[in-house]
């Protein structure tokens, strides 16, 4: 379906729950009365409002806290010495400086790769293994939860990643190419969803990644708990499951093709606050 | 066990709001797996917590209770220091107790 | 043969044994209302939990947004001004399981509750009192689901 047809069904959607949500505002309810009916629109984000406190993210940020600091692996250590790009053990600001490059391992990396890089240099345990296990499962999710605590530790923060390195310009042409690269059975591309301001999918706003979307938007709004399988979602798995929708094989976990599109994303979204852990639907 | 869970209690006079993040597959029982097998209901049946040691709270719950539970309650008479702790107990006898101090 | 305290103190044990494989139902399951949790209206439920017929009374609360964009998490909660109220109850009409939660109201605690519930569909959210009179007050509010949240 081309995404013009989307759009038609996402509005055809939106008409046919706006119009009872009207109609039920406009009946007499104990609610205080209104000078105009409350539009669908404002309905999700005072529901999306009540549920920000409280968001079971933070069960998975308590747990990443405590596997940072827990003893573990074939080398029985803890996370405490891991160089997240600010210096071993500097947790605050790490997260909104991610993807970066670093020279230990001569690579462009994200959060979640790098904490696996330190899982296999400080703890022993097996890198490539964990980049094969499915997201939800093994240390796949304690990775997960280790991504919730350190991005917690940046909450409020606004991303700056750098872009003094070479590769890490590189990294952002790749992934602005990648961003625009159309294929897979319905040709789609990441700019088919994200490169225009207000677009919708029923009733779900897609940002626009090429530029600063806003405080808490887009990339700044990941890890993320999600309510809809109340699964906790780091940006890797997002990616992930953005390659599903769009009928593309999965990329490689931590691959260079999803820091690539990370840096890009990151480095578009300077400035903006970072709010994650967040709630998402 | 059970994960922990995250309990926060904020006093104003003598009022102290607390709030309860549980960690709970709360499953309904309703659900099937691919293979076409009904998964077995998992959910916390009740709920309790105590002030320094002293009843405060009872709840039962059914399967209708979102997954990975909040819960909001206010005490009476509670102030900064004191200790709320909070049980539950689910339908497969799996228990688990949090504490928190009062702020 | 064994003496009777020796029977008693290995009852005791296995007892202990079972609790702690979870193979034991713990003493206060007794306390779970499986009638009320099982029952498939309003009506149902106040009667299974000792209530009479459920009257609608501006004094009692349910709060809760108005529109949930998943179903699987709603925040609803439930209160009341009167005094003497004995037990609150939240209940999601459409629900297989309709009855949600019960909360037992003492003096140490406000009559005030909050909690998150799944939704199947679209439905009347009931917040129900129980008063120590007898008389069962409630009050409804259509919540709206643009999807479903039972995960099927």
């Amino acid at each position: 379906m081309s995404v013009r047809a989307v759009l038609l069904v996402g509005a055809a959607a939106l008409w046919w729950v706006a119009g009872p949500v009207h109609a039920q505002a406009q009946a007499p309810a104990p609610a205080p009365a209104q000078a105009q009916p409350k539009s669908s629109a404002d309905g999700i984000a005072e529901y999306r409002a009540m549920l920000a406190d409280g968001n079971p993210a933070d069960l998975f940020e308590a747990k990443g806290e405590v596997l940072w600091k827990q003893a573990r692996g074939p080398k029985n250590a803890t996370l405490e010495r891991c160089d997240l790009g600010k210096g071993p053990g500097v947790v605050k600001g790490a997260f909104v400086e991610l993807p970066r490059w670093f020279a230990d391992t001569q690579r462009m990396q994200d959060l979640e790769s790098r904490l696996v890089t330190c899982m296999e240099v400080l703890q022993g345990m097996d890198g490539a293994a964990i980049a094969k296990t499915a997201f939800g499962s093994g240390e796949q999710s304690n990775v997960t939860a280790l991504a919730t605590y350190v991005a917690a530790e940046s909450r409020g923060l606004r991303f700056n990643l750098p872009q003094g390195h070479i590769e890490e310009r590189k990294s952002y042409e790749i992934g602005k190419r990648v961003f625009f690269f159309r294929g897979g059975p319905m040709d789609f591309s990441c700019a088919g969803c994200h490169s225009v301001d207000g677009q919708r999918i029923r009733l779900q706003d897609l940002p626009n990644l090429t530029k600063n979307p806003g405080d808490g938007v887009g990339f700044a709004a990941w890890p993320a708990y999600r309510v809809s399988n109340g699964q906790m979602w780091s940006m890797q798995l997002r990616l992930n499951d953005c390659f599903r929708q769009q009928r593309f094989p999965f990329p490689g976990f931590g691959s260079e093709l999803t820091v690539a599109l990370g840096t890009y994303m990151g480095v578009n979204a300077k400035g903006a606050q970072s709010i994650a852990p967040a709630i998402k639907r | 066990m059970g994960d922990p869970m995250r309990i926060r209690a904020q006093s104003a006079g003598d009022k102290t709001t607390v709030r309860v993040l549980m960690s709970h597959e709360m499953e309904t029982g309703q659900r099937r797996d691919p293979a076409g097998k009904v998964i077995p209901a998992w959910f916390i049946q009740e709920v309790s917590a105590a002030l320094n040691g002293k009843p405060v709270l009872a709840a039962q719950w059914g399967p209708s209770v979102a997954k990975n539970p909040f819960m909001q309650f206010v005490v009476r008479g509670a102030k900064a220091g004191d200790k709320i702790s909070v049980t539950w107990l689910d339908n497969k006898g799996d228990k688990r107790t949090d504490e928190a101090t009062v702020s | 043969m064994k003496t009777r305290r020796e029977m008693m103190s290995s009852s005791a044990k296995l007892a202990a044994l079972l609790a702690s494989a979870g193979l034991w139902p713990a003493i206060s399951m007794a306390a779970w209302p499986q009638s009320a949790f099982d029952a498939k209206s309003l009506a149902d439920a106040s009667k299974a939990l000792g209530g009479s017929v459920p009257v609608e009374s501006k004094d009692v609360m349910v709060t809760g947004p108005d529109i949930a964009e998943n179903g699987a998490v709603v925040p609803v909660g439930c209160s009341t001004t009167l005094p003497g109220v004995k037990r609150l109850l939240l209940l999601v009409e459409k629900n297989p399981s309709v009855l949600a939660a019960v909360f037992d109201v003492t003096d140490a605690v406000e009559p005030s509750f909050n909690t998150r519930v799944k939704m199947g569909q679209s439905s009347n959210v009931f917040a129900v009192a129980m008063m120590s009179d007898g008389k069962v007050l409630f009050a409804s509010k259509e919540i709206k689901v643009t999807l479903g949240g039972c995960g099927g």
